[in-house]
């Protein structure tokens, strides 16, 4: 069995991120490397101060390494000004937050959309994209309501669909069920599965180990440094918690 | 982003705090208002001036007895104290000495009380004159006639009445062919002046207008003086000519330790400096408002601020889904603008309606150009003092603006 050239959707070369300078430098990360393969489905894992956000805040190219390289789909983030850093946040990454961070006062189409607003996308293809985004994430008969109206779940299924409008190189999930109750924790990780299944690549921070336990593989990651990366399942395989089954039938729940 | 879209978010922040907007944009709106208002003001009171100057005629020159001032030499003394007669009048009237002049119109002043029936009123101005006051002065009569030249040499006793005498005296009644007493000679009435309103002191149709020649016989007496003589030049580029013509004809018997005892008064030219005057005035009116303008610029750039400080974590999320600096940019900027159209079109609307009204006694008269002023420098304004808020909003941080509560 010949194993094809991997294809690194993400790759992170010995990469430092420290605060400050001198004595009182902060390292947040130290030396990480890791690499994140087209279609996987990863859970990166630690304790709060263990980097997690850090590490986010650089994989979703927010912020940029104190050393190291970061290639995110062959593109090398380090050399990039903020006007290409905006273009790259636009079109590779695909955000969820703890919080939803859903635009308030805006209806749940209107901010699936707007990752396409700056993508300067035409107003008839943008609204056609949305439907679609609204719709694999089960949320079409709430589509015209304001993220006030709806409930957390519903919330951060918009949030997903908003992350997936632009058809990223990866959607990348800080904590994406910290905020939700059990059933709609279900859910989301279920749009996730799903979303992997179709070819996505996601990475999504936790610190719940059953939350992680939907992800292919686990990556630990303590004070800065990655302790262990353990992989659950293989990566031409479906999620382990993956029931396959149509979303839209949970949406009203 | 397009533009549309741009307006669109922004038509969203205005509406998502209406009443804030609606204060922000208030002060836009007096801003604008006053500048169109007080403006229209100045302008209209220019307006006024200048009817003024066309009613009393823009050719005449005014010749009255006593100098400038109370000083010594002047007026303020009975022994310089002179009397402008009929033979003045003459010596004006010599074409070859005054080429410039076209008529000279004797104006003597008394004071009556005019009765009719039981009614009885003292016209506030009794004067009498000659035929050529009624062109001199652009007092032509609305019904009946003026005095003609043969009322004037028969002594006729004639009187001609402004429109506040006749309603006094008469009500709604015609007047013409009525005899009325003045001072308890009959009179019979043979036109009515055409109304004139007011010259700003006093009201011209409060006036009864008899021959001079009757006037001295019976009111005056001959040895009382003239009030005024009216010289009325050949054209308005004559009148400083004919100033002076009469100036010295006059000069030779009117004067003492070599000073006039008479004064000239151009009151066109007055005028013309009171208009000046008024010009000043509108422009300090306007700056004045302007102030007001920048006021609300400031009021605009101070809840600029404020909604970038709240709109924070927004922020944040819209530059982690792509939004680029331009696109932050614009959003606020295009805010900021917003109500400033929004506040300075508002104000149009104030500014025009208010301008409806008589202020002050003055009616506005609006200049186009103070409204596409007012408004432009109301948006430029919007504009000017978007940019530091909008500039802060688009210089934040992604990774703080998100974890900004």
């Amino acid at each position: 069995m010949s194993r094809p050239r991997r294809r690194w959707m993400l790759a992170l070369r010995g990469v430092s991120k420290s605060y400050g300078s001198g004595d009182i430098a902060v390292h947040a990360l130290r030396d990480v490397d890791l690499g994140v393969e087209r279609g996987d489905f990863v859970a990166i894992m630690g304790a709060s101060g263990s980097g997690k956000s850090t590490l986010m805040n650089l994989i979703g190219c927010l912020d940029t390494p104190t050393s190291g390289r970061y290639l995110l789909d062959g593109i090398d983030v380090g050399q990039l000004d903020d006007f290409q850093l905006a273009y790259v946040r636009n079109r590779k990454i695909g955000f969820v937050f703890q919080s939803y961070n859903l635009i308030p006062r805006t209806s749940a189409l209107r901010n699936v959309e707007l990752p396409l607003i700056y993508a300067r996308v035409p107003k008839h293809e943008r609204r056609q994209r949305a439907l679609d985004a609204i719709k694999a994430v089960g949320l079409t008969d709430r589509m015209e309501h304001l993220p006030s109206e709806l409930s957390g779940g519903q919330q951060q299924r918009a949030a997903i669909g908003r992350a997936i409008i632009t058809e990223p190189a990866i959607v990348l999930a800080d904590e994406p069920t910290g905020n939700l109750d059990t059933v709609s924790s279900q859910e989301v990780l279920q749009i996730f599965s799903r979303l992997n299944v179709a070819g996505r690549t996601i990475v999504m921070i936790t610190h719940e180990a059953e939350i992680a336990e939907y992800a292919k593989r686990i990556v630990h990651l303590v004070d800065g440094r990655i302790a262990s990366d353990r992989r659950t399942t293989a990566l031409n395989a479906m999620p382990p918690k993956f029931e396959p089954g149509d979303v839209s039938r949970s949406a009203s729940a | 982003m397009s533009i549309a879209e741009s307006v669109r978010i922004a038509f969203q922040g205005v509406l998502s705090n209406r009443l804030r907007s609606l204060l922000t944009m208030l002060g836009i709106t007096i801003g604008v208002a006053a500048v169109i208002i007080l403006v229209a003001v100045g302008n209209g009171s220019a307006v006024a001036v200048q009817q003024r100057i066309e009613s009393l005629g823009t050719n005449v020159v005014s010749i009255q007895p006593g100098g400038f001032g109370f000083g010594r030499g002047s007026g303020g003394f009975q022994s310089s104290f002179t009397q402008l007669t009929t033979k003045d009048v003459k010596a004006l009237q010599d074409p070859t000495g005054a080429p410039d002049i076209k008529s000279v119109t004797p104006v003597a002043s008394g004071s009556v009380t005019a009765t009719f029936g039981a009614a009885s009123y003292s016209p506030s101005q009794f004067i009498g004159t000659t035929p050529s006051y009624a062109e001199a002065r652009k007092s032509p009569v609305e019904a009946g006639t003026f005095i003609t030249p043969q009322e004037e040499s028969q002594h006729a006793r004639v009187v001609v009445l402004g429109t506040t005498v006749v309603s006094n005296l008469f009500g709604s009644a015609d007047p013409l062919g009525q005899t009325i007493k003045l001072n308890g000679i009959g009179f019979t009435v043979i036109g009515v002046q055409a109304p004139k309103g007011t010259n700003g002191i006093q009201d011209q149709d409060d006036i009864a207008i008899a021959p001079l020649t009757t006037t001295q016989d019976l009111i005056t007496g001959v040895t009382t003086g003239l009030s005024q003589i009216i010289v009325e030049a050949k054209s308005s580029h004559q009148v400083n000519a004919a100033e002076a013509e009469a100036t010295s004809i006059l000069t030779p018997n009117h004067s003492s330790n070599g000073s006039a005892n008479f004064r000239v008064l151009n009151q066109a030219s007055l005028l013309q400096t009171t208009a000046s005057t008024n010009h000043v005035f509108t422009v300090l009116l306007a700056a004045v408002a302007a102030i007001s303008l920048l006021v609300g610029g400031i009021g605009v750039m101070n809840i600029m601020l404020v909604t970038v400080t709240e709109r924070t974590r927004e922020i944040g999320i819209r530059k982690a889904i792509g939004a680029r600096r331009a696109d932050i940019l614009g959003q606020f900027l295009t805010e900021a603008v917003l109500l400033s159209v929004l506040g300075g079109l508002l104000g149009v609307a104030a500014g025009l309606i208010g301008s409806r009204f008589k202020i002050v006694g003055v009616q506005p008269v609006v200049q186009t150009y103070s409204v596409v002023l007012a408004l432009s420098v109301g948006i430029a304004v919007g504009l000017f003092f978007g940019i530091y808020p909008a500039n802060r909003a688009a210089s934040l941080r992604p990774i703080e603006a998100l974890r900004y509560e």
